[in-house]
């Protein structure tokens, strides 16, 4: 259970996907300009992420490993992330059309989202549980969750500033998008 | 090999299974979309201007099929578009009233106070930075041209004598691009060939307005008292004239001291009563709000000067006999144009 723990917080806070392995950083730039979207953006890869984990554990470990087809990983965990990318959006239209509308192209471009592919791999060379595993995916979902809010905070607010105009949108923000890095490399070495 | 045939059943099943997955999920999260919408957007002009009020034509064609936004709600396709939208989603096509741009303003040289000589660049933008302009009034337009060149329809021209801008309102589109561009504001879009209009925008004190300019609007609310049809209401020290309740009798234009409402007395209308089929009931002499209507009962009825053509009367009649008519003027008797100068020289040349 501490393993488990420990996961969670190394993956939310000390290897945060997009502070610490640069992973995911599309929607993390694109989907960041209003607070509100940012936030339905981190749920909906929560989402994926969480299930992703499971199943490409199943896949993995009850499937390909038995048959001896290891080097079938990657294009199976793409094939499952497509899939849950494609159930997500369909909930999504039918439960809230705004969000779907709000997160436009970048909604279909979770599947794409390298922060997806990189979990379920990772969980793979790390030997996890299925319990972790999906930890792990839960943990990393919340920290890009984490980081893409507080991105669009700052975003928001900066856009209001008093900035020299071509600090404004793209230069700003892959500024800030770097001094936050530096921020949550503090949190390295809080395990080993 | 097996390794090969392993493989392909792997994969092949993983698919079949996530194909069956996803239809299953297509059915219990099927979202109804309206085909139509994508018809609706191929006749609408595409040219995303925004005068609808949705941010483009897709989003208004979305709101036509959901039955948000009315068939006559985008001013550049105009009565035409509104009638193929109407047939076509089988609502009522509505009256769609052609909007134009307006200068609202009329302080030309001759009627506006100059501040000083302005000798820079021909922009309104950069004259506006020099001490806000170089007409004295802050809402005046200063007819410098900075609409014209991003008019892509060439209905605005600059009078250059008259320092103001001039809008040809049969080439105007309405498609509002020059008013976002206007740094005075002084243009605005208004619904085309209504009776009377107010041509100025000076949100000032009447005092103000007044030493700035002779045209300009001072507040008085005389024409929010003359207005018997409650069509007017002064916001800001300004009327503003509601053009649904207006009947066009242009009393706001008349009473106005400094002519800021114009009126389109040239088409100002006036009632006729045929004397044959009228039996004198006297209800069109009760109803006029004017006086207009003299006769005695039992007497066929006559209609006097008075008449501001309201045409309340007229549905109200119940012989229906009474009919309006563009009133004549003395100008239109007067068939030379010396007499035709001699008038334009003594009064409102547009009356």
């Amino acid at each position: 259970m501490e393993n488990v723990f420990v996961i969670l917080v190394g993956s939310i806070l000390v290897n945060n996907f997009i502070m610490s392995r640069f992973l995911g950083i599309c929607p993390f730039l694109g989907v960041s300009k209003q607070l509100g979207t940012a936030v339905g953006m981190g749920m909906a890869v929560t989402f994926v992420m969480a299930l992703a984990s499971m199943f490409t554990y199943m896949v993995q470990r009850w499937l390909l490993e038995p048959l001896g087809l290891g080097f079938l990983q990657t294009i199976s965990f793409i094939l499952v992330i497509a899939v849950l990318v494609q159930v997500v959006e369909m909930m999504i239209k039918k439960l809230s059309y705004g969000l779907y509308k709000a997160l436009g192209v970048y909604l279909p471009l979770i599947s794409t989202n390298c922060a997806v592919l990189g979990v379920a791999l990772l969980n793979m060379t790390e030997n996890y549980s299925l319990l972790e595993s999906v930890m792990n995916g839960v943990g990393g979902a919340l920290g890009f969750t984490l980081a893409i809010t507080l991105f669009a905070g700052l975003r928001e607010r900066f856009e209001l500033t008093d900035m020299p105009k071509w600090m404004h949108g793209f230069t700003g923000a892959l500024i800030t998008a770097g001094l936050m890095s530096v921020a949550f490399l503090g949190f390295q070495g809080f395990i080993r | 090999m097996m390794t090969i045939i392993y493989a392909v059943a792997v994969l092949g099943g993983l698919g079949l299974v996530f194909g069956v997955l996803l239809a299953v999920a297509g059915k219990v999260f099927y979202v109804a979309v309206d085909k139509r919408a994508a018809e609706v957007l191929a006749v609408l002009p595409g040219a995303n201007c925004g005068g609808c009020g949705y941010p483009g034509c897709k989003p208004f064609a979305d709101a036509l099929v959901e039955g948000e936004a009315p068939a006559n709600g985008c001013p550049v396709g105009g009565q035409e578009l509104a009638d193929t939208l109407g047939a076509m989603l089988g609502i009522d096509p509505g009256y769609s009233r052609r909007m134009t741009a307006m200068v609202l303003c009329q302080g030309t040289v001759d009627h506006c106070k100059p501040k000083y000589r302005y000798q820079g660049i021909k922009d309104c933008l950069a004259a506006s930075l020099v001490a806000d302009g170089n007409k004295s009034c802050h809402y005046a337009c200063l007819g410098l041209g900075t609409c014209v060149a991003f008019c892509t329809f060439d209905a605005i021209r600059i009078d250059t004598r008259n320092q103001i801008a001039v809008i040809d309102p049969d080439k105007c589109t309405g498609c509002t691009v020059c008013i976002g561009r206007c740094p005075r504001k002084v243009l605005s879009l208004q619904p085309a060939g209504t009776p009377v209009q107010l041509l100025c925008h000076a949100a000032e004190r009447g005092k103000l307005v007044s030493d700035n300019c002779t045209v300009g609007c001072v507040g008085c609310d005389l024409c929010d008292k003359a207005c018997k049809f409650g069509a007017i209401t002064m916001v800001d020290n300004l009327p503003v004239i509601d053009q649904e309740k207006c009947v066009g009798c242009m009393m706001c234009a008349e009473v106005c001291p400094t002519t800021a409402i114009w009126g389109d007395f040239d088409n100002r209308k006036e009632a006729v009563i045929e004397r044959e089929a009228c039996i004198g009931c006297g209800i069109c002499k009760k109803l006029c709000q004017f006086e207009a209507i003299g006769g005695e009962r039992k007497q066929p009825h006559v209609i006097t000067e008075a008449c501001t053509g309201c045409g309340a009367c007229v549905e109200k009649c119940p012989k229906k006999c009474i009919h309006m008519r563009v009133r004549r003027h003395l100008r239109d008797a007067l068939d030379n144009a010396e007499a035709r100068a001699a008038l334009a020289v003594f009064g409102n040349d547009r009356e």
